[in-house]
């Protein structure tokens, strides 16, 4: 119990965890779709602390791992196009691409901007008229708003130089992809909070009939978390499967009408390419025609071919939860932060930067193979 | 990059001749810019969720509070918030 006395609630914390022990009478497999919660679950010794009946397998929620190859290299591509200023946010960065990362093309001097918004990317395009900005839109339903705040903002400033690449993907179709695995062992379902903050809670329901699985919605913080845990525990060993929201104090079950309206407004449901994963139907967004004009694939036209994926990562397996990251043949060795071989090792939401920062796991790892 | 941090709203105003609100939230301290056009209703010494530049919610006080204390604690606030970094020359866009 190392960290428990960092939470929040300390005692409220060690409750839950008794309750979960003493509730558990058999070992559950459950997914955290999202990867704040992964990072969170790592970096605070809760998979430690959890009875070993509690499997946790780590889903896809990690919008830099999911981002295609392909995109990466097209965001290159444009970055290193004389007039354009790329922008990004910082985590996108490092994620290897089949030439080169963003970084390495911004230290050979293509003009790579690290924002904290997509907003402040609007601003460098109406502070530089006579310069394309190209904004790298990546995100899960959480972050879709702000990038289609940003559209609705450079149309309201009738800006003619700013477009968005975009690589935004859903979460309900992800969890179908990872239920349709034949080899998928998940039995329930952590769902991330702040998704739902936006989208609302409706989507899950379709899914706990579909799959017979408990889905929670729950907050990130070692608390939400072991009660989202005791809560998909207590519902698997009731033989129920129902959606349920730890997390109300943030989440409201309609989610926040005036995103959903934006998002609405600028974006068409699509399918997507997700990394390591493949093509998940209906998975994405895509701008509207309407807003075509700062769709920056339209706009430049750019044709880079589909590079092979390296065979030796098995993100993929990672991220549907088949495998865990010590699992990997390259975990620690061959792949390691300074120098990954896939997105997960880069990404502070990817499965295996986290267990390579976090957890005792590389050093049992070297103990056993030294 | 799917956290979201509390802050408080201490000043609104209109920008770009009028074109944008945009709201100063204060993060423990640390000022940054938000958009408030998820939040309408949301008013100054409000607390709000923001998440890349965006206000997705408002929250109370005391939520806020707690849950800013956790962030920072676990040293998530300055990671979200992209105010120091894993890359030396971010600074100077942000
Ligand atoms: S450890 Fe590296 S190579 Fe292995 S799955 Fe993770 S990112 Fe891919």
């Amino acid at each position: 119990m190392k960290f428990l006395s960092e939470y929040r609630d300390p005692e409220v914390a060690r409750q839950y965890l008794d309750e979960i022990r003493k509730t558990i009478t058999r070992p559950w497999t459950i997914m955290e779709v999202c990867g704040g919660q992964t990072h969170s679950l790592v970096k605070n010794g809760i998979l430690d602390m959890l009875p070993d009946e509690v499997r946790m397998v780590h889903g896809p929620g990690c919008p830099v791992c999911v981002t295609p190859l392909n995109l990466i290299d097209k965001a290159v591509y444009l970055a290193e196009e004389k007039n354009v200023i790329l922008c990004s946010f910082g985590d996108m960065l490092r994620v290897p691409g089949s030439e080169k990362s963003l970084l390495e093309a911004k230290a050979n001097g293509a003009d790579i901007r690290i924002l904290y918004s997509p907003l402040e990317a609007v601003n460098i395009a109406r502070d530089n008229p006579d310069r394309e900005v190209v904004f790298f839109a990546v995100g899960f339903e959480t972050t879709a708003p702000a990038n289609a705040l940003s559209v609705v903002h450079a149309d309201r400033y009738e800006l003619k130089n700013y477009s968005i690449l975009t690589s935004h993907v859903l979460v309900p179709p992800a969890i179908e992809a990872v239920m349709d695995d034949e080899a998928t062992q998940i039995e329930g379902f952590l769902a991330a909070g702040h998704v739902c903050t936006i989208m609302g809670i409706s989507e899950y329901y379709p899914l706990v009939d579909k799959y017979k699985v408990p889905i929670v919605v729950t907050g990130f913080e070692p608390v939400d978390l072991l009660q989202g845990i005791l809560m998909t525990v207590k519902q698997l060993e009731n033989g129920e499967h129902k959606l349920e929201n730890q997390y109300a104090r943030m989440v409201r079950p309609e989610g926040n009408p005036h995103a959903i309206k934006t998002l609405e407004e600028v974006f068409d449901i699509t399918d997507r390419m997700w990394r390591g994963i493949g093509v998940i139907p209906g998975s994405g967004y895509e701008l509207k025609a309407k807003y075509a004009a700062y769709d920056a694939r339209l706009k430049f036209d750019v044709n880079i071919p589909e590079a092979p994926e390296s065979d030796s990562c098995i993100a993929g397996e990672v991220m549907k939860g088949i495998k865990k990251p010590f699992e990997c043949p390259n975990f620690g060795k061959a792949c390691k932060p300074e120098t990954p071989l896939g997105a997960p090792m880069v990404s502070s939401e990817g499965a295996c930067a986290a267990y390579y920062h976090f957890s005792g796991m590389l050093e049992e790892l070297e103990t056993v193979q030294p | 990059m799917c956290l979201a941090i509390p802050g408080k709203i201490t000043t609104i105003e209109s920008k770009y001749d009028g074109l944008v609100q945009v709201a100063k939230v204060s993060f423990g301290g640390i000022i940054k810019e938000a958009s408030l056009e998820m939040v309408p209703h949301a008013k100054v010494d409000d607390y709000v969720l923001v998440h890349v530049g965006v206000a997705i919610s408002v929250v109370d006080e005391a939520e806020a509070r707690q849950t800013f204390k956790y962030l920072e604690q676990m040293g998530e606030v300055a990671e979200e918030l992209n105010i120091h970094g894993f890359l030396p020359d971010q600074k100077e866009y942000s």
